[in-house]
């Protein structure tokens, strides 16, 4: 469990939310399948933002983009902004209680989104249909539950 | 409120950089990618390798799945057994019969368009490949087989099952390929109505149970129950597999397109196996593939045309519609904006044959 640097939770957990993220779900399911590997990267890092932070975005994003990117680096990029917005707002998000981090979260994830949307659009991809919106709610909402587990798998000094 | 560990207090400020100089480097880096990839191809490769890399967990999470499957075969009782394999004796017997008259129709076929020698058959090799149960994204249709290069495989290759066309291979890796369903909103397959012979192009609904057909005229003959099968364009497919059954017409006397669907015959959802086709390019009934910049088909010397028919309307809409479906198909999957191009010139493109064919018959 523990280790004197949270590199070794934070592959433990990536590898958990890779998958999640691929486990065939029936079809609903997978309509509201909250982005894990994003909530991971964010709560990585909010927690750790020395350790892992915007290169464990960035890496995590590559992998996401081997499976079901239309083109490589479009993950990256938007998981790497996303892990710079946590980075950036770590103090000010953890001083937070669990509602307001989810509406944070929330807004984070609707950025994250946003700039799949975009590229998407421009590399000649588009997928318009609202539901692409669905994993964004659900992240928000599984944050606290997300955020709870995440914890468990490092204790620093322990 | 959920725990964060670490301390708090220590500065952000380390090796590396501050956070928005990593970000905006990340960022570079990402963008030329992206662009290396979408102008280049250049990360083909590099696709690839990361496709091998990510292959352990692919399989690694389907394999719970897998093992069910196993364990449930292996338990099977002997009664299912029995009534499987009396069911596939039948529907040997049945294939057996109906192939019988093959060779001679195939011969009488040769004969009757003047050719010397035999047809060779279309298909010249055929690989069963498993579908890996993992989910690739979940609102474009795609899925992951367990072959790759190091059995052949090539991009855009195509991929069938017993009942009909599944799709092609787009991203191949070592052992692994996704497979672009038909059924992908950005998979646009040229297809022709086995009835009149009306060329258009089916794109994926992006639902694994219909395809629409866009680029139909109000006052095109198409009906409900109509079969589709590959028109034999693009480059991908050779003529003639079946593809899918209208199930849906609807004309709007206000619309100048029609709003058709179709069904699939594929059983896209609940396949588990799919076959991987490798056509033979000098039959005659290969797919189309552009050499030279010349549209050209199976074998020239044993064909009765040396020269393209001269450009008559009609046979200029054709060529039109082979150049679009030449473009969209084979190299282009990834290029929507190649797609959107095969999708304009083919919405022209079969107004014409119809305007010229029936002008007297006005759409009621």
């Amino acid at each position: 469990m523990s280790g004197s640097s949270p590199r070794v939770a934070m592959l433990k957990t990536v590898v958990g939310a890779l998958i999640l993220t691929l486990l065939p779900l029936p079809s609903w399911l997978e309509i509201i399948r909250p982005g894990f590997l994003a909530l991971t990267v964010l709560y990585w890092s909010i927690a750790a933002p020395r350790a892992g932070g915007i290169t464990l975005g960035w890496i995590c994003g590559l992998l996401l983009d081997a499976f079901e990117g239309p083109i490589l680096g479009e993950h990256a990029l938007a998981l790497a902004f996303l892990a710079y917005i946590g980075v950036r707002e770590h103090q000010r998000i953890r001083s937070k209680p669990i509602f307001q981090q989810s509406l944070i979260v929330f807004a984070a994830l609707a950025f994250y989104e946003v700039v799949l949307f975009a590229i998407d659009g421009w590399s000649g991809h588009p997928l318009t249909t609202p539901l692409r919106w669905m994993p964004t709610l659900t992240g928000a909402l599984v944050w606290p539950a997300a955020a709870a587990i995440l914890a468990r798998s490092y204790r620093p000094g322990a | 409120m959920a725990g964060f560990a670490t301390g708090a207090g220590r500065p952000l400020q380390g090796r590396g950089g501050s956070p928005g100089f990593r970000f905006a480097l990340y960022a570079i880096l990402s963008i030329a990618f992206m662009v290396l990839d979408q102008r280049f191809d250049w990360l083909e490769r590099a696709h690839s390798v990361m496709q091998a890399a990510t292959y352990p967990i692919e399989l690694a999470v389907s394999s719970p799945v897998a093992a069910w499957h196993w364990v449930q075969n292996s338990f099977a009782t002997r009664d299912s057994l029995e009534a499987e394999n009396k069911l596939l004796r039948t529907q040997l017997r049945d294939l057996e019969v109906r192939s019988m008259r093959y060779d001679a129709l195939a011969q009488q076929n040769a004969a009757l368009i003047g050719l010397r020698q035999s047809l060779p058959p279309v298909a010249s090799r055929w690989l069963p490949a498993e579908i890996v149960n993992i989910q690739l994204d979940s609102l474009r249709q795609r899925v992951l087989i367990d072959r790759g290069t190091v059995n052949g495989v090539t991009a855009s290759q195509a991929v069938l099952d017993d009942h009909g066309v599944v799709g092609q291979t787009m991203h191949v890796g070592p052992w692994s390929a996704q497979v672009i369903l038909i059924t992908d909103p950005e998979h646009a397959l040229p297809v022709s109505i086995a009835r009149t012979g009306l060329r258009t192009i089916a794109v994926g609904a992006g639902d694994s149970t219909s395809l629409g057909l866009p680029y139909l005229p109000a006052n095109a003959d198409v009906r409900v129950g109509d079969v589709l099968v590959t028109s034999g364009l693009g480059g991908v497919f050779p003529p003639g597999y079946p593809v899918a059954r209208i199930i849906e017409v609807h004309k709007d006397a206000v619309q100048p397109l029609a709003h058709v669907r179709a069904a699939p015959f594929a059983h896209i959802d609940t396949d588990t196996e799919v076959m991987l086709v490798w056509f033979r390019h000098d039959s005659p009934a290969a797919p189309l593939s552009e050499r030279n910049g010349e549209l050209t088909t199976g074998d020239r010397n044993i064909q009765p045309l040396p020269t393209p028919a001269k450009p008559t309307p009609p046979a200029q809409a054709e060529t039109a519609a082979k150049g679009a479906g030449a473009k969209e198909s084979p190299a282009a999957i990834h290029n929507a904006a190649a797609a959107k191009k095969a999708g304009t010139t083919a919405r022209s493109t079969p107004a014409k044959p119809t305007a010229t064919k029936k002008p007297e018959k006005p759409p009621t």
